[in-house]
């Protein structure tokens, strides 16, 4: 079924920039990892008992106080382009979509609403995976939208809870509040001036995790990382994402330094890399995403420097959900191949920057 | 939850990747992410090892051996049994949390630092006075919090909360 014909634009909210620091904090997001009491937890459980609580969990949905327009999606259901889609713009994880193993789960499903910055996993590792994706850092707001959605459907629901240990998650890892909260940013100014891993350091001192784009295990591509807290048990939910929005204040500022001494010492040549990156991304015929996201980088960071006039970091974002591979080929109606996509990518980028931008003109001299 | 998506490293292949390869070849290490189709031409079709389970399995070893009573036990609910969960990372069902309390309240404690719960409070169905006089605490705490960072909207839905569970004429 192809969910997305009616309503296109789920998981698509924090595109929009709306949010304080969006040039350098792509989003902000709260996830709350949750079980029905009574069940064995997904890796355990039989299909019988996943459909099971994806019926509870649906007629809970129904009772509580959901958004509205909130549709129950089952993954099986979906066409694979679908599933891809729901893949790039985060609403379901790889393991939810069965891309891992022999196709997905019976019961596994999202539950989302258009335009809505909330959304359920349902039958992921955990029975419930909620989360809230916003604009910006704005921890709190994340954090009181998936706590909302939480009171919603735990109302209908006999959750697995434990007057000691907290929410009680397949992974100790999670136990407690089932809360992880992270940040995405992008901090070209501190890899340019070799800042960067003394930053990083100091985030995993004071036991905050930092990871690449790709999640888990993955390196960093085009300068973007991902903050979260590592621990789950022992401290409130406002304490761990407020600590989280402290430190991630704490980085941005950092960054703002490193941007400024680049500025200052290498300013020629750093403007230099924007253009060159901007060039590109503009009149390229070819791009892969690997190769997208690095010029990206430069291009966000000229965009933010208010070095690239009429370009808005909101182009930019879009830019960066819209040309992964099976939103392209939803564009073009068909399965595109290696070398296809990556023409109809740079078409895609050079049709936006030529639309969303004035023609550029060089600063002194241009 | 789920992340944006890499795409394969293999030729020409843009498949989201969920293979992440790492070889060493002639002194020098490559690391590659790869799709799984890309990953089996290439002779590779097992998941690599989780390395939580690595991790979990290092802190339950010294000092927090799980003891003769946990070692031979298995959860009455689901079967699940220590060495298991050692080896897997993950546990069976929420039974299991009071099948292995005494090890898991030591392997909290080493993961976290802290093996009490002080956050949100969960109100059962068949919750009872104590259940629910933990809930309001939970809930004081919280709107006072709300009320520091100034988030009025908050604070009042908590007010509205805390109304509904309080005994009638306190």
């Amino acid at each position: 079924m192809d969910h997305l014909g009616t309503a296109p634009d789920f998981g698509l909210g924090w595109l929009d920039a709306s949010g304080p620091h969006s040039d350098i904090v792509l989003s902000t997001r709260v996830r709350l990892a949750r079980n029905l009491h009574g069940y064995p937890y997904v890796a355990r459980a039989r299909d019988d008992d996943r459909e099971t609580i994806l019926g509870a969990v649906s007629r809970a949905a129904e009772a509580g106080e959901m958004p509205p327009g909130t549709v129950v999606m089952p993954i099986v259901e979906m066409d694979e382009r679908t599933r891809r889609i729901f893949l790039e713009r985060r609403l379901i994880s790889s393991d939810l979509s069965g891309r891992g193993g022999s196709g997905p789960e019976k019961g596994a499903a999202v539950i989302a609403a258009p335009g809505e910055p909330v959304s359920i996993m349902v039958n992921e590792e955990d029975h419930l995976r909620l989360q809230s994706l916003v604009s910006g850092l704005r921890v709190m707001e994340a954090w009181s939208l998936a706590d909302q959605i939480d009171d919603a459907l735990g109302t209908g629901l006999h959750l697995a809870y434990h007057h000691d240990f907290g929410y009680l998650t397949s992974c100790p890892t999670n136990t407690g509040t089932g809360l992880r909260a992270s940040a995405l940013v992008h901090l070209p100014g501190l890899v340019l001036t070799k800042e960067i891993e003394k930053v990083l350091k100091g985030v995993a001192q004071v036991g905050l995790t930092v990871r690449g784009l790709y999640g888990e295990g993955s390196d960093v591509v085009g300068n973007f990382f991902q903050i979260s807290n590592q621990t789950t048990l022992g401290k409130s939910e406002e304490d761990l994402v407020d600590h989280l929005g402290r430190i991630v204040s704490t980085v941005i500022q950092t960054e703002i330094q490193a941007r400024q001494v680049l500025m200052r010492d290498a300013g020629s040549v750093t403007e230099d890399k924007i253009w060159r990156a901007y060039g590109l991304l503009r009149y390229a015929r070819l791009l892969s995403y690997k190769d997208l996201m690095q010029l990206l980088s430069g291009v966000r960071l000229g965009a933010s420097l208010k070095l690239l006039p009429g370009l808005e970091v909101v182009t930019l974002n879009g830019i960066m959900m819209f040309s992964q591979a099976a939103h392209l080929d939803r564009a073009a109606g068909r399965a595109l191949s290696g070398p296809e996509r990556q023409a109809h990518r740079a078409s895609y980028v050079r049709r936006v920057l030529s639309a969303e931008s004035k023609p550029p003109t060089s600063g002194a001299g241009g | 939850m789920s992340d944006p998506v890499r795409t394969c490293d293999g030729q020409g292949c843009e498949n989201p990747a969920s293979v992440h390869l790492t070889q060493v070849v002639d002194n020098k290490i490559s690391v590659q992410f790869l799709c799984e189709s890309c990953a089996e031409a290439k002779g590779i079709s097992e998941k690599p090892d989780w390395a939580v389970s690595d991790f979990l399995a290092k802190l339950s070893e010294p000092g927090a051996s799980p003891g003769a009573a946990t070692a031979g036990k298995s959860c009455s609910s689901c079967s699940l049994t220590f060495d298991r969960f050692r080896e897997r990372g993950r546990l069976g069902c929420p039974q299991c949390y009071t099948t292995f309390e005494g090890s898991l309240r030591r392997l909290l404690k080493r993961i976290h630092g802290a093996n009490q719960h002080v956050g949100k409070v969960y109100l059962p169905p068949d919750a009872g006075t104590a259940e629910v006089g933990r809930r309001l605490d939970g809930l004081r705490r919280r709107l006072q919090h709300a009320v520091e960072v100034e988030d009025f909207e908050r604070a009042a839905v908590l007010r509205d909360q805390i109304r509904e569970l309080e005994p009638a004429g306190s």
